[in-house]
Formats: C-alpha cells, structure tokens, sequence
C-alpha cells in the first residue's frame, strides 16, 4: 500500500528578523542546501512542492508562483500547498504523496517565510485571518486569543507562570547549539517570568520571535534513497485535520484536532503506544505554553501531564524524552512555515546523528514533528523513523 | 487491487456576474450538497480527504483555508489548500488516492469575484515586487502584448479569435449554469471596446460568481461499496507544470508548461497521438487567443493546420474535435481558482451523456486543461474516460 518515501537531504537558511534576500533567494539558498546535502541536481528532482502562508507577509498575490525559481521548480510538476501555521509539517505529507503515490520518484519540499516585508508588523497581517465579518471589526490581536487559551489551559489544570515558563528556558536555551538559530541565549525561569506582559498571562520572552527564513527537504522513494545515501530517513506516518473555523464554540484547553491528526499518523507507522514508541518530539512552540499543549494533543502524556515532565527534566535533550532538542520556534526563530519544516529537518538531523553539539542523549530511532495553526484549529503531524 | 480514481459526484451553483444574496460560504455549500447527492455519499462517513483551491488576496481573507471545512463537511478531517486552479486540487486528490491510503476525496474551488473591489491592484501584486511591480503592469496590457505577438507568429487574425468567442459565447446558451451565453454578430466585434490592442472587451472572460464541488473514489472503494454510481468517469492521467515567473524570460508565442503538463497527462493515460485519441476538450480560454495558443501547445493541432481549423469550424459542436462545448470561461464566465474544475464539470456531464442539447456524439476520451491566468505560466491537464 503506497511506495515507502524517504528524507534523503535537508538544508536551511539562517533565520532572521530581518533577512536582506529576497524570499525567492531565501527559498534558492535552502533549495540548493538540501540537495548539496545529499548530493543530488535539480535534474534529479521530479517534482517540487512549496508551503508558504499567508500571502500579506511577503506581500505577494500567488506566492506559490513568486517563489517557484528559487524553489527550482521552473518546468516541473509543482504545487503550493498550505494549512496556516501547520504548513511547515504538513507540507511533508504533501510532498510524501507525491511520491508514495508512484507517480513521482523524488520530490523536493520547500517551505519559505519572510514576515519582515510587512511593515511595520507581521501582526498587522494576522488581523486579516478572523471572519471578516463577525471578528474582525473588533480588530483582534493574535497575542489576545493565545492569551485566552493560555489563560483557560492554566485555569484547567491549576497551572502556574513558572510551570510553563520552563519550556521557554529549556528551548532557548537548547537553540544555543543551533548554528541557524535567531534568539538563542541563555535565560532563566526570572528572565521569563519578569520580562514584559504583552497580555496576562503572555510576557514577551513566552513568546517566538518575528522571523525569516526557509527550509528545504529532498524526498525519495525507496529504491533512489537507498542510492544515494546509506541513511534514509523514512517517513512512516503522516497526519492532518482541520476543525471548524468556529473556534470561539471549541474547548481552548485540549487541542482535538491535533489528536485527529496525531492518531491519523501513528496508524500510518503502527504506533499503539506513543509515549514509548517515540524518542524524541519536535511538537510546535510559537508560545510556550502550546508545547505543553501540543505533547498532550500527540498522546505523549495524558492531558495536564506535559508540565509535571518538562518539571521533572523528561523533555530535555538528555531527558527520557527530548522535545524540541533544536530550540523550537522559541529559540531557533518563528518563520511560520519554514519553522514547521526545520522541526522535521531537526528529526531527520538527530536520528541520522548529525545534530552536532544538539545531538540527544538517548538513542533515537523514531521522532515526531507537530505544527499547528489557522485559527487555532489545524493539526499537522509527521512521524519519521530510520 | 487497482489504484484506479473515478469521479463520482460533480456538483455547482449557477455562475452569475453578481450574487449578493448568498455568502462565498453558501456557494460552497450548495455545490457541495448537490456533489455529495450526486455520487451518493455521506462527507462525515465516507470523505477521507478534502482540498480546497484558493488564493489569499482573491478571497480577501488571509490563510483561507481557515474558512472551509464547515460548509463541505470537513471539520476535524483531513483538509488543505492548494494555492492553483482547481485542476491542480484535482491532482492533489488523485496523488492521495493512489498512495492507497485515502479511497474518497473532495475538491472545491469557487469565485465570489463580485466581492474584489480592486482586481486591478490584486493583480498587479501578483508581478515581482522588484522588477516588474513597479512598472504597474495591467495584466489586460500583457495579454493583449502576448495575443499581439501570438497572432503575427502564426498567421491568424482578430477574425479568428472572434470567431472563438462566437462559438462559445452561443455554446453557453444550452448550458444552464452559464454566466455569460450570448448570440454575437459580426458587428458586436466592430463596436467592441478596444482594451489593449488587440484585445477588446469581448475578448476576455469576465468574472462570475459560483462554485465547484468534485468527488473521486478509488475503483477499489466503488467495488467495495456499490455506491449509487451509476456512471463513473475515470480520471486516467493526470499533468501540471510551471513555466517561467518571470515575464522577461518567458516564450511568448508557445507555452512549453502548457506542452509538458500534457505530456505528463498523455503518458499516464497512454496516449500517443492526441489529436486522434482525444474526442473533444474544455480547455483555457481566458482570452480568446488562449483556445487557439492552448490547441497548439497541447499538441491536438499543428502549427500549420490551426489557421484552417479555425476557418473550418473543426472545434464547433459538429466538427471533429469540439472545443468548450460548455461554452468555456468567456461563455460560463472566469471563476478564477474554479475556472479549471468548471471546464471538468461540464466534461463530466459531455461523458456521462447528460450535457443536454449541447451532448456530443462522440464523448469516450476528454481533454481537460486550466491556467491560473496572468501573470502566472501554470497549466494543469487531465484525461477523461468512461
């Protein structure tokens, strides 16, 4: 049923606030990365797919086709795919049915954001996701409705500040080791807890930075991976579910969707049992708070459990369960689809054992990436293994 | 076991130029419910996937795809967007169904073009933001410089392209849900509005309001289930492929993307000699020129021979290779990202023998083929059969 495909090459670009390339030379630097990486020409590339999302950050109607040459996609099969912020994962699964479908033997997948084109801030952009109806009149900012289900999954479970800001030290801190990383430092529980509130419970070291940058992968089917290099990475089960867009009727607490779509990738892979069967996760961190979210939503801990771990030192790079060993979105930078696609270029990195000085203490045969997005409502989960 | 892909249900609303008494939401949801009628089938019970095609700036609304899985049954299931014409989601689909993992899938793509006050500047936003944006190009002036160029490389005349515009404005007439049917005469063209020479008011399809709702299932899943399909349209090839961005470096007279997306279909569908195998085709006609250059470039007519194909009436009703008998984008009207799967929606009819007073004698084999318009050089291309 279906070609097994694999990851065969990964490259990225720095991410940055304020990038002075192009998007479409930021897409060309990651591009040619990954193919370097496994030694490969474009040549050699079937069809290539690119995930990008929303438009108003570059400021392009049909960025697909603004950023098809830096993406090496002139004269091949290609397609734009995006689900919001959960396009970074998702567009693997995009890439992956290309080519387990039979009908492509490889196929490049890029993902590139530049949020810097919008001036004078990325948030104005967000104004124009909510219902231009019943939501955007009130001229919502995107911090207010995190900061709303921030509120109501600390309200849940009895949580404190600290409970969470745990996760925004341990990934800064882990994105030290990131040579592409846009924010890593070293920071403590007070530089957390005493930085700036945007919007109680929000401060703004919980929250990843404004970012640009792009991230390549190059995917094979069996027989050319096994060519090319002698450590494929197989994507073994892929996920994605979209909720309504009615996210004010949704119990902000527990991710579902993510649930739907990380249940639809472990029956791909086989897996019963995640919390033991997966070695280590990349799930999606643009607040601290949703990586806690995101670990219940993958079925790694029960619901409300996420914390107690990361308290306990489960989830970092030495820990039982490493999560989010490259820094994350918090550390490593937030260029929206591009950051869903270095968490699985970080999977492939780590269980290849080329993380360098992030490389996780456990052995690591399986790994899971996660990214999320819409209006609070998409799930996009990518489960990979060697 | 076969990975064979059938459309099973096709579903639209009515294309008008004006649609102020339902939302983009209830277009999508009318073509739905017919859709789902039509192939028999539940979306919560039997959908495994869904694709919407949509573009950020079209819609107005950033991240689109935020804001359609209520109205086609979708929510918590496995939904995405991909940013092309809707040929291009069909091709989404079939690459889904053939990895064996999905039996049914659904594609919607629609237009509330009423809604765009500015599609001038929509466009122009579409051109490099560096090179050719601030030249303010309208993208009527670049039609009408390739229609110029197009015309003096082989030969042809206004005439000819009137004469396109006569046959499927008045092919319109007999299809119910067409926007734009008209009788036209020969001095209609003498008193046209000149655009951009030579490209006059009647040579452009103008937008429509409306939406299209696709079904396909693996033939697998129709054996399995013995759905009330009565007439299953196989989908047996499948194309897309992207030329140059960039206008300064494009080929103005052939479209080598046009030609290589349907080469990729005719190998799928083992078709070796187009203009024989293929009984008749919807194809792009965005501007009235188009019909002729696409003909070409998907090698149903030679260079030499279009000239007198034209003058002969070979693509009308009765001729040997009916062109749009739908009465294509200038008859139905320009449904952007919807534009390609209203040319299928009418093929699906021509092949199930329900096209009415516009039915073909001959409809075994059909040519389906879309552009995404200016300024982009995207086609995608499928093969019909029943």
């Amino acid at each position: 049923m279906g070609n097994r495909v694999a990851i065969v090459g990964a490259g990225m670009t720095k991410f940055v606030r304020r990038a002075q390339e192009t998007g479409q030379e930021l897409a060309f630097y990651a591009t040619k990365a990954a193919l370097d990486s496994c030694g490969m020409k474009l040549d050699q590339i079937d069809g290539v797919v690119l995930g990008s999302a929303p438009d108003t950050f570059d400021g392009v109607h049909m960025k697909g086709e603004y950023l098809s040459p830096g993406a090496g996609a002139w004269g091949k099969p290609y397609m734009r795919c995006y689900v919001g912020g959960g396009t970074g994962v998702f567009s693997v699964a995009h890439g992956w049915y290309h080519v387990a479908s039979g009908v492509f033997d490889t196929c490049l997948v890029v993902c590139e954001e530049k949020m810097s084109s919008f001036q004078p801030h990325p948030q104005g952009a967000f104004l124009t996701i909510f219902d231009h109806t019943t939501e955007r009149p009130l001229k919502p900012n995107l911090l207010w409705i995190f900061a709303l289900e921030m509120n109501r999954y600390m309200n849940t479970y009895g949580l404190r500040k600290e409970d969470i800001a745990r996760v925004a030290v341990k990934n800064k801190n882990n994105a030290i080791d990131h040579p592409a990383a846009q924010l890593g430092g070293k920071v403590t529980l007070d530089d957390i807890l005493n930085s700036e509130v945007l919007a109680w419970p929000v401060q703004r070291l919980d929250v990843s930075p404004v970012s640009d940058g792009a991230v390549a992968l190059v995917l094979a089917n069996e027989s050319i991976a096994r060519r090319v290099t002698d450590k494929p990475v197989w994507i073994e089960g892929v996920g994605w579910a979209l909720d309504t867009a009615y996210w004010t009727n949704r119990d902000l607490c527990y991710p579902r969707y993510v649930e739907e779509a990380a249940r639809m990738a472990y029956k791909m892979a086989g897996i019963t049992d995640p919390r033991h069967q997966i070695h280590i996760a990349e799930p999606y961190d643009p607040f601290d708070y949703k990586e806690l979210h995101h670990m219940e939503g993958l079925l790694l801990c029960g619901r409300g459990e996420a914390p107690q771990l990361t308290l306990d030192g489960v989830t970092q790079r030495d820990g039982e369960l490493p999560v989010c060993p490259s820094g994350g979105l918090l550390g490593v930078g937030n260029p929206i689809a591009a950051a869903g696609l270095m968490k699985v270029a970080e999977l492939f990195w780590q269980l290849r054992g080329e993380a360098g000085k992030r490389q996780v203490a456990r052995k690591a045969k399986r790994g899971v990436a996660q990214a999320w997005g819409d209006l609070m409502q998409v799930g996009a989960v990518v489960v990979v293994g060697i | 076991m076969t990975n064979k892909v059938a459309i099973i249900g096709i579903g639209a609303t009515q294309f008008r130029s004006i649609s102020p008494d339902v939302s983009y939401k209830e277009l999508m949801y009318e073509a739905a419910v017919k859709a789902y009628e039509d192939a028999g089938i539940d979306p919560r019970r039997d959908v495994d996937t869904f694709v919407t095609c949509a573009e950020d700036y079209i819609e107005g609304t950033s991240i689109f795809d935020e804001y359609v899985p209520d109205q086609l049954g979708a929510a918590l299931k496995q939904m995405h967007t991909i940013t092309g014409d809707g040929l291009h989601g069909i091709a989404a689909a079939w690459l889904q169904i053939m990895t064996g993992k999905f039996d049914v899938a659904v594609v919607e793509a629609h237009s509330k073009a009423s809604n765009i006050l500015t599609p001038d500047g929509v466009e122009v936003c579409a051109q490099d933001p560096v090179f050719t944006r601030p030249l303010q190009l309208n993208n009527l002036f670049i039609a009408g410089l390739e229609m110029n160029r197009f015309l003096k490389r082989f030969g042809l005349t206004t005439e000819h392209c009137a004469a396109v515009v006569k046959k499927n404005r008045y092919n319109a007439l007999d299809n119910p849900i067409a926007g734009r049917a008209a009788k036209l005469a020969d001095e209609d063209f003498r008193t046209a509005p000149m655009v951009a020479f030579p490209l006059t008011e009647l040579d452009i399809a103008h937008p429509v309001d409306g939406a299209v709702v696709v079904v396909l299932a693996s033939e697998r899943w129709l054996q399995k289930k013995q759905v009330n399909c009565s007439k299953p349209v196989f989908l047996t090839g499948m194309g897309w492929c992207n030329g140059s961005y960039n206008l300064e470096s494009r080929d103005w007279e052939r479209q080598d993307f046009v030609t290589r997306a349907a080469d990729m279909a005719y190998r799928y569908a083992g078709i070796k000699c187009p203009a024989e195998e293929i009984d008749f085709a919807e194809i792009d006609d965005t501007y009235s020129y188009k019909e002729l250059q696409n003909l070409l470039d998907l090698r149903l007519v030679g260079d030499a021979e279009l000239k007198h194909w034209v003058e002969s009436g070979r693509t009308g009703l009765k001729g040997s290779l009916p062109v749009n008998s739908s009465g294509g984008a200038l008859g139905m009207g320009y449904l952007y990202e919807g534009t390609g799967l209203a040319r299928l929606y009418w093929a699906v009819q021509e092949l199930r023998g329900e096209a009415g007073k516009n039915q073909l004698p001959k409809s075994r084999t059909a040519l389906v083929q879309s552009w995404r318009g200016l300024p982009t050089a995207s086609a995608a291309v499928a093969i019909l059969t029943v």
